[in-house]
């Protein structure tokens, strides 16, 4: 529980997107997000890496908790209240102030003709955290000189002018302007090179320790989800088929997908050995019925391919979806 | 050019044309790749090793242009130097000789085609007298070979993942046994689990082919599992060249090191920092060795000479005036 309050800071219930893709009459359902339940309940600040693949559902599920999505069945929600069914833009705000995202690229965040300091008044105002302009800019000065930047030199200029680098950290800047609760991030380091990723990451663990917020961390990448996270959520074909505290998750995969994710990472220390099995089944992964990985799992037997297993408990609130594991 | 080597550049300029001047890309390069080996090159976006792959693979289009100096190919014992090659003289080498896998499929796929017709368009190009039958044949033995359904050569690219395309294309680009084969970033675009497949493929292919890969990306993990030999690039200039385990081990220059030790990796917490500062431009590159801005061990020698790439032990080789390792 979140100190001084009955409810999780976030709960998502049997939350659920469909997506119709194809034709009128011949399209097919694709569950994008299917029958999701995440709980984030500490007391401390966390950061809760949601990783997977392309295609399996992190980027939905982070835009169905932003309210950018309505989910087709199923219930979030933030400190005990049901966000699916605010209305109104006073609420809205409200909502907004709590939840901020940050995304993959800074070059599409930002109209390239406007100056970036226009966007920072903007969410200043707009999410009614100063009364005017002037009141605006002294927030708006805190909070970039807490990502690092110098104020001076982010005035006035337009996205052009600054590195990919400096950029997310001026988006982060904005995020961070309402004091936030809950920051979703997704990709917000791939389009960034290896010798700068490193300085925006460490920058997340420092804003999570200043000012108390916790993250939501979407990415595919699970060396820096590693190096992030306190827990962390495995997402194949929008279903979570593992979670846990992120250390246990990487280094003792339980669920053989996991597995197959960590064991296909390019390490630089150890060499592959080995060898894995390639796929053409996206489609035929998404509808199938049963457990949704059993035609690629080397484990897998009739059971798997008949009914879905389901995401069980285990010790230190270790969960997997995997029938060997029931 | 000896035996040994099967490209070859010496002294390699070539900018990009723009309204406020030049853009350095690929400024004054020269190194040798062996035959029968996986070179890889890496560095960051905009070190121009995209655009040095361009120009070993004779694609010179404004605003890109050929300043300078020479590359080389040695194919079948003959010396076939780029820069004084017509371009539909080095077009008659493409696929057969030298091919080129680039990031995104589609750019080599025709969207209007099934992909059993594009095959066919390129045997036709030298066998004028194979029959369809013979090059279905072919065709289905090397898709066998890399694990592709048959059924994907009736199918038009859209209908693929970008996993099989990807796949496609690299079949393509094997299929004539070409002496070298141009890689760029060939899995950045895909997952990780296809990734590590399609690059247990591509190691595959050149045991069993005995020719020449070079691959670039900027992952350096990419690099420690599948190269024999990884050129390192900073601002259009060569940092560092030595094998694949040298250059892990023993990083000489220290933007190689500091590259390294900014990775994160599974099962290690310990804290990992970026390098301070962001690449320069390369229309107005820092005087002297590029990477001395930010580099923690530079001196004023630094910002006035440009470092020599110099052999520092056996094949392996640093441009820096206070390498980190010498012998």
């Amino acid at each position: 529980m979140v100190k001084g309050m009955e409810y999780p800071l976030l709960e998502t219930i049997n939350l659920t997107k469909v997506f119709k893709i194809g034709g009128i009459f011949k399209g097919t359902n694709l569950k994008a997000v299917d029958n999701v339940n995440l709980r984030i309940e500490s007391d401390e600040p966390v950061i809760l890496s949601i990783v997977g693949e392309s295609g399996c559902g992190k980027t939905t599920l982070a835009k169905l908790i932003l309210k950018l999505l309505q989910p087709t069945s199923g219930t979030i929600k933030f400190e005990g209240e049901d966000i699916t069914k605010i209305k109104g833009k006073s609420k809205m705000v409200e909502f907004k102030r709590k939840v901020q995202p940050i995304f993959q690229n800074p070059f599409e965040s930002f109209n390239p003709l406007r100056t970036v300091d226009k966007y920072l008044y903007a969410s200043a105002l707009k999410l009614q955290v100063a009364k005017d302009k002037e009141e605006a800019e002294e927030i708006i000065r805190e909070t970039l000189s807490s990502v690092g930047l110098n104020p001076e030199v982010a005035f006035g200029k337009k996205p052009h002018e600054f590195s990919g680098g400096e950029l997310q950290r001026i988006s982060i800047a904005r995020a961070l302007i309402s004091k936030p609760k809950l920051i979703i991030a997704d990709e917000p380091v791939s389009m960034l090179d290896a010798s700068i990723r490193m300085s925006i990451i460490n920058l997340f663990l420092k804003l999570k320790k200043e000012f108390n917020t916790y993250f939501i961390y979407i990415t595919h990448d699970l060396a820096t989800a590693y190096y992030i996270s306190d827990f962390i959520a495995i997402m194949f074909r929008g279903s979570i088929v593992e979670y846990g505290l992120a250390h246990e998750v990487l280094s003792d995969p339980l669920h053989p997908y996991t597995e197959t994710l960590v064991n296909s990472i390019p390490d630089i220390r150890k060499r592959w050995s080995g060898k894995i099995a390639l796929s053409g089944l996206e489609l035929k992964e998404f509808e199938a019925v049963g457990c949704k990985f059993w035609r690629r799992c080397p484990y897998s037997n009739d059971r798997c391919k008949s009914s879905a297993p389901k995401l069980i408990k285990l010790k230190n609130g270790r969960m997997v979806a995997c029938f060997r594991y029931q | 050019m000896s035996g040994d080597y099967i490209l070859g550049t010496e002294n390699l300029k070539a900018y990009y044309e723009t309204r406020h001047g030049y853009v350095k890309a690929v400024d004054n390069i020269s190194f040798l790749v062996k035959s029968n080996e996986i070179f890889g090159i890496c560095g960051e976006s905009g070190c121009g090793k995209s655009t040095l792959m361009k120009v070993l693979y004779g694609i010179i289009e404004p605003p890109l242009k050929f300043i300078s100096g020479q590359i080389s190919i040695n194919i079948d014992g003959k010396e076939i130097s780029i820069q004084n090659t017509n371009v539909n003289e080095i077009k008659k080498l493409w696929w057969k000789d030298i091919s080129y896998i680039p990031q995104s499929s589609m750019s080599v796929l025709n969207p209007t085609r099934k992909i059993e017709d594009q095959f066919i368009d390129i045997f036709k190009k030298w066998h004028k007298k194979i029959s369809r039958r013979k090059i279905r044949k072919l065709i289905r033995k090397n898709f066998d070979a890399l694990g592709l359904p048959r059924e994907a050569l009736s199918s038009y690219p859209h209908q693929l993942s970008g996993g099989m395309r990807q796949r496609i294309v690299i079949s393509m680009a094997t299929i004539h046994n070409p002496k070298i084969v141009y890689a760029d970033e060939p899995t950045t675009a895909l997952d990780v689990v296809v990734q590590r497949g399609i690059l247990e493929v591509i190691k595959e292919l050149q045991k069993k082919l005995n020719n020449t890969f070079v691959i670039v990306t900027h992952d350096m993990g990419i690099h420690y599992q599948l190269s024999h030999r990884i050129m390192v690039m900073y601002a259009g200039k060569i940092c560092e060249i030595g094998e694949t385990d040298d250059i892990f081990q023993n990083s000489a220059h220290p933007y190689t090191a500091l590259l390294i030790e900014s990775l994160p990796r599974l099962g290690d917490k310990s804290e990992r920092k970026s390098i301070e500062g962001s690449p320069p431009s390369l229309l107005d590159p820092p005087k002297g060795c590029r990477f001395h801005t930010r580099c923690p061990y530079a001196t004023q020698e630094c910002a006035e000479k440009e470092p020599p790439l110099t052999e520092i032990w056996h094949d392996h080789y640093v441009a820096c005036f206070h390498p980190l390792k010498t012998k």
